[in-house]
């Protein structure tokens, strides 16, 4: 083993050669591949749904706490609340698909967690990969997880009597603003998941912030018939929003107004939890 | 001389805790680099920062020539890490963890299922690769994990406390498989133990680590002479021939024998060629040994010798403080 000299077929290197490495220099192509982050991220979301796949009561978790949702607020409070568990459930159902989704973006947090506590990300991270291609992959296919939720909600809304009055269209929209803003929530247990040690520490946090967000809204009541301090709480909550948005969009009503406060809180969230995120990411040492 | 991996005063502090305090190491290419110590001695922080998991607070190193902080990309193309640097997920196969790290390499779809299917094989593990890891035995385990880390046919390979936990099969296939790495294949390795008898089976050169700086280094026989003397055993036949036995040792030595409660009589020696005339007298004597023989120190004494303190007991006391 000596220092390496230049070969004359490899005329312009800077540096020296490396001692002690078989892997062909031509390598450095690959560095320069715009489409390694894309790429990567997406091996990494199938990793994510692999791992579903695998976890069949993670599934089942995912589709069973919507149905239960669904079920006991309509037949056991639905007549109570609204004199009638048919108009209950057009009132509801909007607001359970924002709560369904909320509670699966805590996951989002709980994963990562679980990845980094067993090491995992280690291997990621010792790998020539972006830094940003494990969160980036596990965000996708978490995605993918509150897409099915939604699906579940939808499809077992409807099985029940359900009747979305407006068009397609609308369901589209639905769905995509709830994904959206779900994206943004997600940066919040993400970062909750990358600092804090114990995957179980990082679910009952996520609990605390989950549920004032989910029952603190309009999911379940009419916002008029509540208290003024606990009303002021509601009218700003976000959850709220969507709710509103989602309500608007499947039975009819005002739109415009809470799609752009949704949009806003979805940016917002992205932008100071998701770098934040990163940031926590990358200090893991 | 370029070495395959050079560190110069790593530094690390955790807070007032100082992990690192200035390691010093080399490793030549195609050889395997012992670092040797107790627990929370420094081993671990050391790996995963020349694995580019953690930079130093201070000094710098090179793997296979390139700076581990400002040439990290380049560090992590060409290492492998094992074991509680990186682990394999639990919650997929042996076979899908293996593909998805080969596409992560960038291999295409059908070059990561070969290579998976091809590492599988290599270590017996072919009929549990559709299985979770979490349902695989000790070595198996090890096995897979060793796998994992040679997806990417890596130069150097990361090993960290490879046998902990193993039973002695095990233990010596997963010393099997790192030999024939290294002399087939040519990959330097990198292998942090507790185990002397491990470093001694498997490094060329071992570095001591206590307290976060190296305070030793050299190659097994090298440390061992450091400690100095060679110690000779003898065990009697029978048992009623100790005392007779201990008397011709004493006499030949001049010094007190230790004897042990299993009748194993041991005495230092400086002198080799003294064993020969052991036998003689012995034989003179009609005295028949079961066992006969001239020992270098073990690592464990080497580590007595160099740190003042057994390396067992280090570990109890962490053991007892968690």
């Amino acid at each position: 083993m000596t220092t390496a000299t230049q070969t004359p077929s490899t005329p312009t290197t800077v540096k020296p050669a490396p001692t002690g490495t078989g892997a062909p220099r031509d390598e450095h192509v690959r560095r320069r591949d715009p489409f390694a982050l894309v790429r990567h991220s997406l091996t990494l979301t199938w990793r994510n749904l692999i791992k579903l796949k695998h976890q069949p009561e993670q599934l089942i978790d995912l589709t069973l706490q919507p149905v239960i949702f669904i079920v006991m607020f309509v037949y056991l409070f639905g007549g109570a609340i609204a004199g009638s568990t048919h108009d209950y459930l057009q009132f509801v159902l909007p607001g359970i698909l924002v709560q369904t989704v909320v509670f699966a973006s805590l996951g989002t947090g709980v994963g990562l967690c679980e990845d980094v506590a067993k090491g995992v990300f280690d291997r990621f991270r010792s790998l020539p990969i972006s830094r940003y291609a494990p969160l980036v992959g596990a965000v996708l296919g978490d995605l993918c997880r509150y897409f099915v939720a939604i699906v579940v909600v939808f499809v077992f809304g409807t099985a029940i009597g359900f009747r979305v009055q407006t068009d397609a269209l609308a369901v589209l929209a639905t769905t995509g603003l709830v994904l959206l803003f779900a994206f943004g929530m997600c940066w919040i247990f993400a970062l909750l998941g990358m600092t804090m040690k114990n995957p179980r520490s990082v679910q009952g946090i996520a609990m605390l912030i989950g549920f004032p967000l989910t029952f603190g809204a309009n999911i379940f009541a009419q916002t008029a018939t509540m208290p003024g301090w606990l009303q002021s709480w509601v009218k700003v909550n976000p959850v709220s929003h969507l709710t509103d948005a989602c309500r608007g969009l499947l039975v009819g009503g005002p739109v415009a107004t809470h799609v752009g406060w949704v949009l806003l809180w979805a940016a917002v969230f992205t932008a100071i939890f998701a770098p934040l995120t990163v940031r926590a990411y990358n200090r893991k040492s | 001389m370029t070495y395959a991996i050079q560190a110069e005063g790593l530094v690390k502090r955790y807070g007032k805790t100082t992990a690192l305090a200035g390691i010093d190491l080399v490793a030549r290419q195609g050889t395997v680099l012992a670092l040797l110590g107790p627990n929370g001695a420094g081993k671990t922080t050391t790996t995963r920062m020349l694995a580019t998991l953690i930079r130093p607070d201070a000094g710098h190193a090179t793997v296979g020539g390139y700076d581990i902080v400002r040439e990290a990309p380049e560090v992590r193309r060409q290492i492998g890490l094992t074991g509680q640097y990186a682990s394999v997920d639990e919650e997929m196969s042996g076979f899908e963890n293996l593909v998805l790290l080969g596409r992560l390499l960038d291999l295409s779809r059908a070059d990561a299922k070969a290579r998976a299917r091809e590492l599988l094989e290599r270590f017996q593990l072919t009929d549990a690769g559709g299985r979770a890891p979490g349902t695989y035995s000790g070595g198996m385990r090890r096995r897979l994990d060793l796998a994992a880390s040679l997806v990417g046919r890596p130069s150097f390979l990361y090993l960290d406390e490879p046998t902990t936990g193993l039973d002695p099969r095990s233990r010596g296939d997963v010393w099997d498989l790192v030999r024939s790495l290294v002399t087939d294949e040519g990959v330097t390795v990198l292998l942090t133990t507790q185990y002397l008898d491990e470093a001694d089976q498997l490094a060329n050169d071992i570095a001591v680590i206590d307290h976060g700086r190296v305070i030793a280094n050299g190659d097994a026989a090298e440390l061992k002479a450091q400690v100095g003397s060679q110690s000779l055993e003898i065990r009697p036949a029978h048992a009623d021939r100790t005392a007779d036995t201990v008397a011709i040792v004493s006499e030949l030595t001049g010094l007190a024998p230790d004897l042990a409660t299993n009748g194993l009589i041991t005495v230092p020696v400086h002198d080799p060629d003294l064993l020969p005339v052991v036998v003689r007298r012995l034989d003179e004597a009609g005295i028949r040994a079961s066992e006969l023989a001239l020992r270098m120190p073990s690592l464990d004494e080497v580590f007595l010798e160099l740190t003042g303190h057994r390396t067992q007991d280090d570990a109890q006391k962490e053991a007892d403080a968690a």
